[in-house]
């Protein structure tokens, strides 16, 4: 089973060459500190910066310089800043190759819900609505189970709906499902996690073909 | 020229008054106009409709007027890291209407720039999009949104002239540009506020045109939400 830090290494290993990517909060931010070192990548905050760099060293903090997690960050060289509107203009016209979130629920038809349990928790939707709604390639980062055990892995989202028929790629603890016209798929299983583990695990059906590789993570 | 300059938040502020839309620029709390919400919560007013992309701290900006119940309607796209708005809205005391970010973003915009209405697809599908037209573009659906409608917008710069040009710094441009000249009177409020000539035209980020106010804040606390660092090595 992976820890947070390792499901961000396993994402990390879907950040290609060349790719200008949007990171949400939570375990997509750490995937920046796992990106490799010799591909040019661009992160992109939907607050109004592109070419974000690591946090500040101590004294160094700038109030005007932070990411969508309001977090102070810095910027590397030939980074930008720019308006709100301007940001979600980059990302519905599609120059941002690659969306990370996370997520209270996944579907099997790709939809997806993370803004809001009625009645006891709302926070807003932030970006997360218009990221979804126009990246073409968007991975979700995310627990398999809750607390009590159930699958957030789901037939049907029971949440309110972030978006519809987005998500392409799942990475949770146990495994890397990819969303394909027919479902889930199970592409790969954590180290030392049975394909049984993961079917007991999820309420949707999985596609399983052949052997399943355990994921790489180094 | 024509000027803008005031010389206090209290003439910068007048008109404000009781059941009034006021949009808000910031992010977090990065580039909010705290002197202009200061002064909103000693001058009283209650009864705000207020667009703003997040709603403040228990303590520190927006979070000052819920303290005192001045706000009857927050339009925000994320609301957390505010147990008192929170409260106050899953008890039903204030109205809260929540927008994704970008299409928040753009209804200023779309007001800035004289646009009733645009297609997004943003919130397709979710209750977001309940009770609006939807209309296929290039095989996708879209989601019909209107420009919002304020009766004032309070902006926050890091250097204006008395002609009412603007310059942000880093993020905290985010909505503050996106909201100067989307009401009906714009306020600017500055760190340094600048003779007219001093500014290079082709740094202005918003001309003056947009500004109908604009003042220097007496001080920027600028406090940080979320402190990340890491250690020299």
């Amino acid at each position: 089973m992976l820890g947070k830090e390792e499901i961000a290494k396993r994402i990390a290993k879907e950040v290609k060459d060349k790719y200008f990517v949007n990171l949400g909060i939570g375990i997509p931010t750490l995937v920046a500190n796992y990106v490799r070192t010799d591909i040019s990548v661009e992160f992109q905050s939907e607050n109004g910066v592109l070419g974000m760099g690591p946090f500040p060293f101590e004294g160094e903090e700038d109030a005007d310089v932070i990411n969508a997690g309001k977090q102070t960050i810095t910027t590397l060289p030939g980074a930008s800043f720019f308006d709100s509107a301007f940001s979600f203009g980059m990302i519905r016209s599609q120059k941002v190759d690659l969306t990370i979130l996370g997520a209270m629920e996944v579907a099997e038809n790709g939809d997806i819900a993370n803004w809001k349990i009625p009645g006891k928790m709302v926070k807003g939707m932030g970006g997360a609505m218009d990221l979804v709604a126009s990246a073409e390639n968007i991975i979700v980062a995310m627990m398999h189970v809750n607390k009590a055990g159930e699958s957030k892995i789901l037939k049907r989202c029971t949440l309110p709906l972030t978006g519809v028929g987005c998500v392409k790629k799942v990475v949770t603890e146990l495994a890397v499902l990819e969303i394909t016209p027919k479902g889930f798929k199970l592409l790969e299983r954590a180290p030392g996690v049975t394909v049984e583990h993961i079917v007991a695990s999820t309420e949707a059906d999985l596609i399983i073909e052949g052997e399943i590789p355990e994921m790489v993570i180094n | 020229m024509i000027n803008k300059k005031v010389n206090s938040v209290t003439e910068a502020l007048q008109g404000i008054e009781d059941n009034m839309t006021i949009m808000l620029g910031g992010f977090g709390l990065c580039g909010i106009p705290e002197n202009s919400i200061a002064e909103l919560v000693k001058k009283e007013t209650t009864g705000l409709t207020c667009i703003s992309n997040n709603a403040g701290v228990d303590d520190f900006g927006l979070g000052l007027l819920l303290q005192k119940r001045q706000i009857k309607k927050m339009i925000s796209s994320y609301v957390g890291e505010n147990a008192e708005f929170e409260r106050q809205m899953l008890s039903g005391e204030l109205d809260v209407e929540l927008t994704p970010q970008g299409t928040l973003a753009e209804k200023c915009r779309a007001a800035q720039a004289g646009i009733p209405a645009f297609f997004t697809p943003a919130g397709y599908g979710t209750e977001v999009a309940e009770g609006k037209e939807s209309r296929e573009f290039n095989g996708k659906m879209h989601v019909m949104e209107l420009a919002y409608k304020a009766d004032f917008s309070i902006v926050k710069a890091w250097k204006g002239d008395e002609a009412g040009n603007l310059i942000f710094k880093g993020t905290a441009r985010n909505f503050n540009a996106c909201m100067a000249g989307a009401a009906k009177i714009t306020i600017a409020e500055v760190e340094e506020l600048l003779p007219v000539g001093s500014l290079d035209p082709n740094q202005i980020h918003i001309p003056g045109i947009m500004v109908q106010r604009i003042f220097k804040g007496e001080k920027f606390e600028k406090r940080i939400e979320q402190r990340t660092v890491r250690k020299k090595s």
